[in-house]
C-alpha cells in the first residue's frame, strides 16, 4: 500500500483530508520510477477547483497514455494544511505517487485566471524549487507554464522556465520526446532549454529581455538566445476529429465543483464579442464530430459513475448539431437517471423545450448576458443579443411557466456614458414588464430578476487591449448610478442588482496587462502572506497595495492609460493568428460603434484563416 | 429486491467521510451498472441505506450498506463485478438478497466491535501502570459520565452499554452498543478512561477498527450480514419472502 506523505495526526487535523491523499477513480496510479519522464500537472487552487478542470484531465489522459510518461497532480493546499507544511517543513508532494514535487522532471502548471498568481509562488516554495527560475539548478524540475493567462505571461515570466503557448495536445509528446533524450545525453538544464525554445509554441522568458522608455513604455523586446525564435505563434489542434479526449476521467472521492462528465463540443467562437479574450485567442472556432461526441458520452458516463453530464463551449448554441446531440442525451440517458446539464443556451423556442425536458421550471431560472444595459454599447462591445431578442426569449419563457429571470452585465466599457448604465436597470424593467403583461391567472406568482454585473477589465488579444480601465472608485461611482436606477423603476420591488467586488479587479487589471516589472509586486505580495487572492475570505488588498508601494510600481501606468496602438505591447511577440491590424480595426470599430459579422455570417479576416482549420475552411466549402 | 452489500474500508480512504462514501457508492454501482432502483424526483438518486456512518480515521472490515434492484445476479458474481469498480481501500465482501420486509440497515444495528491499536508513538510510557488502571477502569460496576448536548448537560451511564471488553498485549477489543439508540463511540470511552486516570487525552491516540456491526435477534448478536442470503443465480423481479 502506498504511503501517504502526511501523518495521520495532520490529515485528521485539517479540513477535506480527502484533498491529499489521491486515490481516487480512474486515476493513473503508475510507478514514477519505471517510467524515462515523469511529469506533475498543478492546477495552482484547492482540489475541488482544480479537479474540475478539463484541460488538465484532457493533458492528464494523454500523457498517461505513454508507457514512458507519468503524470501525476497537484493542487495547492488549503490554508490549514499550508501553515502545517511550512512549520514542519513538509515538501510538497503529487497526489497519487505522494512524491515530492521537487522528484519530477517537470512541474506543469495551468494558469487560468490571474488571481492564482501568488498561488503559483506558494507551489514552488513548498516544493522547496527557487520562485526564480535563474535560481534553479539541475535538481529542480522543469517549471512549465500554460493556459490563457500565458497570452501575457511576463508579469509571471521570472517563475517561469518555460511557457507553452497554445493548445497542449499538439507538442507535448515531442517535448517529453525531446527531454528523454537529453535526460539520456546527460545535458545541462540550459541546453534543454535552448532545444525545447526551438520547438514551436514554446517561450523560453530567459532568453530575452526588454528594454524601456523612459515614460515606462516598452523600448525593445528582444532575444538574446539565438536558439529563441523572434515571435511565437500560438499551437492549435487544427483537426478536432483527430485529437485526444479521456474515455476514464479521474473521478475525485470529494465532490468537486464540476462534478459530473463534461463533453467538450467545440473550441472558439464565432461570436467576436471585443471584450473576450477566449473569444479571440482560441480562434478558429473548430466543432468535435457530434457521433464522436456521443460514444464519448456514453463511455464517460459508464467509466465514471457520473449522474449527470454538460456540454462545454464557448457559446453552445453556435454548435451546429446542438440539437441533436442535446435529442441525443436526452433520449439515451434521462431513463438512466441521468441530469443533463445545459449551459446557457440562447433562449429561443429550442432551448426552452429541452430546458423544460431537463430541469424543473420552478426551480430553475433563464440566463441572459446582454453584457451592457444599452443597444448602443452592445454595438460597441460587438454583442450581437438585442433587446427584442431577449424581450421575446424572456416572453416566450414566461408562458412556459419560468418566472425567474438572471442579466449578466459589464460596468466600465469603453465608451460608457450614465444612460448605458441606467440602460440595465431599464431593461430589467421591461422584462418585468413584460411578465406582468400575462393574465395574472395565467402567471407563476411574482418575476424575480437578478441583474448582475462585474467590472470591466482589457484583456491582452482583444480590440480593447488598448483601453483604459476605471479606477476603483470610478467603477463603484457606475455601480451606485446602477444601484440606484434600479430603485427608480416601475418593477424596482422585483429587480435586485449585484455587483462584484472592485478592489480585485484593479488588481485583476495590473496582472492582464502588466509586463515584467509587475513579477517583484508578485512576489513583496506572496511574502506578506497573499495567497488565495481568488477567494474573498483570503484576499487582502491592503497587502497588496503595499506590495505596489515599495515595489514603486504604478496601478495608474498598466490600468488607467490608453495605450497608443503603436505602442509595443508586453505581449507583442506572441502571434495567436489574430491579426494586430484586425484587432486595431476592430477598436476603431468598436468606437464608432460598428458591429463586425460573426464567422458564420462572413470572413472579418481576423487572420486565424491561415492556420487552416475549423470555420475558416468550412466555409470556403 | 433488497439487498444488503458488506465491505471493507482500510488504507488512505480511512479519510473519507461517510458523505463522500455515500457519493463513491452511488457512482460504483453505476460504474458496475447494477440494475438499481432510484428515488424520483429531477435528481433521482439510488435508493441507498448505509447501517452506521464511519467516523473519519476509522478502518472497518464490516461495512453495510443496503440498496435496491430490479435484477442482479448471483452473489460471486456481482461481488466480483463490484470490486472490478472500487479503489484500493474499498473491498465488497458480500452481496446478499434481505427479505423483503427486512428493516432498513440502520434502524437494525444494535452493536458493534472494534479492535483499538496503539498509533507507534503513543504507546503508553509505563504498561504496568497502564494495564492496573484499565482493569480497575473495566471492573467499575457502572461509569457515570456528564454528556454535553447543544442545550442541555446530562448524566448517562456507559456501563450498559458495553457488552464486552478486553486487553491484550497489541490493543483492546471491545463490543459496544451501536445504531439510533445506544451508540457508544470506542473514543469517547477511552476518552473518559484517560480522564478517570488522570492522564490528558490525545484523540491520536489509538487506530480504531470496526471488525463487524451486529444485529439483535432474540437477545443474541448476529452479524448485520447474516440477515442476508447468498445469492446463487441470477434473479429478476423475484422477491424473498
Amino acid at each position: 500500500m502506498r504511503k501517504l506523505a502526511l501523518s495521520d495526526e495532520i490529515l485528521l487535523t485539517i479540513e477535506k483530508p480527502a484533498r491529499y491523499i489521491g486515490n481516487e477513480v480512474n486515476a493513473a496510479m503508475k510507478d514514477k520510477n519505471a517510467v524515462d519522464v515523469s511529469f506533475v500537472m498543478c492546477f495552482p487552487d484547492v482540489y475541488e477547483i482544480g479537479m474540475s478542470h478539463l484541460g488538465i484531465q484532457i493533458l492528464y489522459d494523454m500523457f498517461n497514455r505513454r508507457e514512458d510518461v507519468y503524470c501525476d497532480r497537484v493542487y495547492s493546499p488549503w490554508i490549514d494544511l499550508d501553515r502545517i507544511m511550512r512549520k514542519e517543513h513538509i515538501p510538497l508532494f503529487a497526489v497519487e505517487s505522494q512524491a515530492p514535487v521537487k522528484s519530477f522532471d517537470f512541474l506543469g502548471i495551468t494558469i487560468q485566471y490571474e488571481m492564482c498568481y501568488t498561488n503559483i509562488l506558494q507551489i514552488l516554495d513548498l516544493s522547496k524549487i527557487p520562485l526564480l527560475a535563474k535560481d534553479r539548478t539541475e535538481d529542480d524540475p522543469i517549471v512549465i507554464g500554460g493556459g490563457p493567462c500565458t497570452y501575457n505571461p511576463e508579469p509571471i515570466a521570472d517563475f517561469f522556465d518555460l511557457f507553452y503557448m497554445g493548445e497542449g495536445e499538439t507538442q507535448y509528446y515531442p517535448l517529453i520526446d525531446l527531454y528523454k533524450e537529453h535526460k539520456k545525453s546527460g545535458g545541462s538544464r540550459i541546453e534543454f532549454l535552448e532545444k525545447a525554445a526551438e520547438l514551436p509554441g514554446m517561450y523560453v522568458p530567459s532568453f530575452y529581455e526588454t528594454e524601456y522608455n523612459e515614460d515606462g513604455t516598452i523600448k525593445r523586446f528582444y532575444k538574446t538566445n539565438p536558439h529563441a525564435k523572434d515571435t511565437i505563434v500560438k499551437e492549435l489542434v487544427v483537426d478536432m476529429r483527430d485529437t485526444y479526449y479521456p474515455e476514464k476521467p479521474v473521478v475525485p472521492l470529494i465532490k468537486a465543483t464540476q462534478d459530473r462528465v463534461v463533453l467538450e463540443i467545440q473550441r472558439g467562437c464565432i461570436r467576436g464579442c471585443r471584450f473576450c479574450q477566449a473569444g479571440m485567442i482560441y480562434r478558429p472556432v473548430r466543432e468535435r464530430d457530434v457521433e464522436f461526441l456521443k460514444e464519448r458520452a456514453r463511455t464517460m458516463l459508464a467509466n465514471t459513475g457520473h449522474e449527470e453530464i454538460s456540454l462545454s463551449s464557448l457559446s453552445s448554441s453556435d454548435y451546429s448539431c446542438l440539437e441533436e446531440l442535446v435529442t441525443f442525451l436526452i433520449e439515451e440517458f434521462q431513463d438512466q437517471r441521468i441530469n443533463i446539464s445545459l449551459p446557457s443556451l440562447r433562449i429561443d423556442a429550442f432551448s426552452l423545450d429541452v430546458m423544460g425536458k431537463v430541469q424543473d421550471i420552478r426551480k430553475s431560472s433563464l440566463t441572459f448576458a446582454p453584457e451592457a444595459g444599452s443597444q448602443r454599447l452592445r454595438d460597441v462591445i460587438n454583442k450581437g443579443l438585442t433587446e427584442e431578442v431577449i424581450l421575446e426569449g424572456a416572453a416566450m419563457a414566461f408562458q412556459g411557466g419560468w418566472n425567474r429571470v438572471k442579466l449578466y452585465f459589464m460596468l466600465g466599457l469603453p465608451t460608457e456614458t450614465e444612460a448605458d448604465m441606467r440602460g440595465i436597470a431599464e431593461l430589467s424593467d421591461k422584462i418585468a414588464r413584460r411578465y406582468y403583461e400575462i393574465p395574472k391567472d395565467q402567471r407563476n406568482g411574482r418575476v424575480q430578476i437578478v441583474a448582475s454585473s462585474s467590472f470591466f477589465v482589457p484583456k491582452p488579444f482583444t480590440p480593447f487591449q488598448w483601453a483604459p480601465m476605471c479606477t476603483k472608485e470610478e467603477f463603484l461611482n457606475r455601480a451606485r448610478v446602477v444601484n440606484h436606477a434600479c430603485r427608480e423603476q416601475l418593477n424596482h420591488k422585483s429587480i435586485k442588482y449585484n455587483w462584484h467586488e472592485a478592489d480585485v479587479t484593479v488588481l485583476e487589471g495590473v496582472l492582464a496587462r502588466g509586463d515584467r516589472r509587475v513579477a517583484p509586486v508578485i512576489m513583496k505580495a506572496y511574502e506578506k502572506g497573499c495567497l488565495y487572492d481568488a477567494w474573498s475570505e483570503t484576499f487582502h488588498n491592503d497587502l497588496w497595495m503595499e506590495a505596489f508601494d515599495e515595489c514603486n510600481v504604478s496601478i495608474a501606468f498598466y490600468n488607467n492609460r490608453e495605450r497608443d496602438v503603436n505602442e509595443i505591447l508586453p505581449w507583442d511577440f506572441i502571434d495567436t493568428g489574430v491579426t494586430k491590424a484586425f484587432l486595431k480595426r476592430e477598436w476603431k470599430n468598436a468606437q464608432e460603434g460598428k458591429v463586425t459579422p460573426n464567422c458564420r455570417q462572413r470572413c472579418s479576416g481576423c487572420g486565424v484563416m491561415r492556420f487552416e482549420g475549423g470555420i475558416c475552411v468550412e466555409n470556403k466549402n | 429486491m433488497k439487498i444488503r452489500i458488506k465491505f471493507k474500508k482500510f488504507g488512505s480512504m480511512k479519510f473519507l467521510g461517510h458523505l463522500d462514501v455515500m457519493r463513491f457508492f452511488q457512482k460504483a454501482l453505476r460504474r458496475a451498472q447494477l440494475d438499481i432502483c432510484y428515488t424520483g424526483g429531477f435528481s433521482p438518486h439510488p435508493v441507498m441505506s448505509f447501517a452506521s456512518p464511519l467516523g473519519v480515521g476509522l478502518t472497518s472490515d464490516g461495512e453495510y450498506l443496503d440498496i435496491e434492484v430490479n435484477s442482479c445476479g448471483s452473489s460471486a458474481e456481482m461481488v466480483e463485478r463490484l470490486n472490478e469498480v472500487m479503489v484500493e481501500g474499498v473491498e465488497i465482501v458480500s452481496f446478499r438478497i434481505l427479505p423483503n420486509k427486512m428493516k432498513s440497515a440502520m434502524s437494525q444495528v444494535a452493536a458493534a466491535d472494534y479492535r483499538l491499536t496503539f498509533r507507534p508513538g503513543y504507546e503508553p510510557g509505563d504498561w504496568h501502570l497502564w494495564e492496573e488502571k484499565w482493569r480497575e477502569f473495566a471492573s467499575l460496576p457502572s461509569l457515570v459520565v456528564v454528556k454535553k448536548t447543544k442545550k442541555k448537560e446530562q448524566e448517562a451511564d456507559l456501563r450498559p452499554l458495553i457488552h464486552s471488553l478486553s486487553l491484550d498485549s497489541a490493543g483492546i477489543s471491545m463490543r459496544v452498543a451501536a445504531g439510533s439508540v445506544n451508540n457508544l463511540k470506542p473514543e469517547f470511552l477511552m476518552e473518559t478512561f484517560y480522564h478517570m486516570a488522570g492522564w490528558e487525552w490525545n484523540p491520536f491516540t489509538f487506530q480504531i477498527h470496526r471488525q463487524d456491526l451486529y444485529m439483535e435477534n432474540n437477545g443474541v448478536f448476529v452479524s448485520m450480514e447474516e440477515a442476508g442470503q447468498e445469492i446463487d443465480r441470477p434473479l429478476a423481479g423475484e422477491a424473498m419472502g
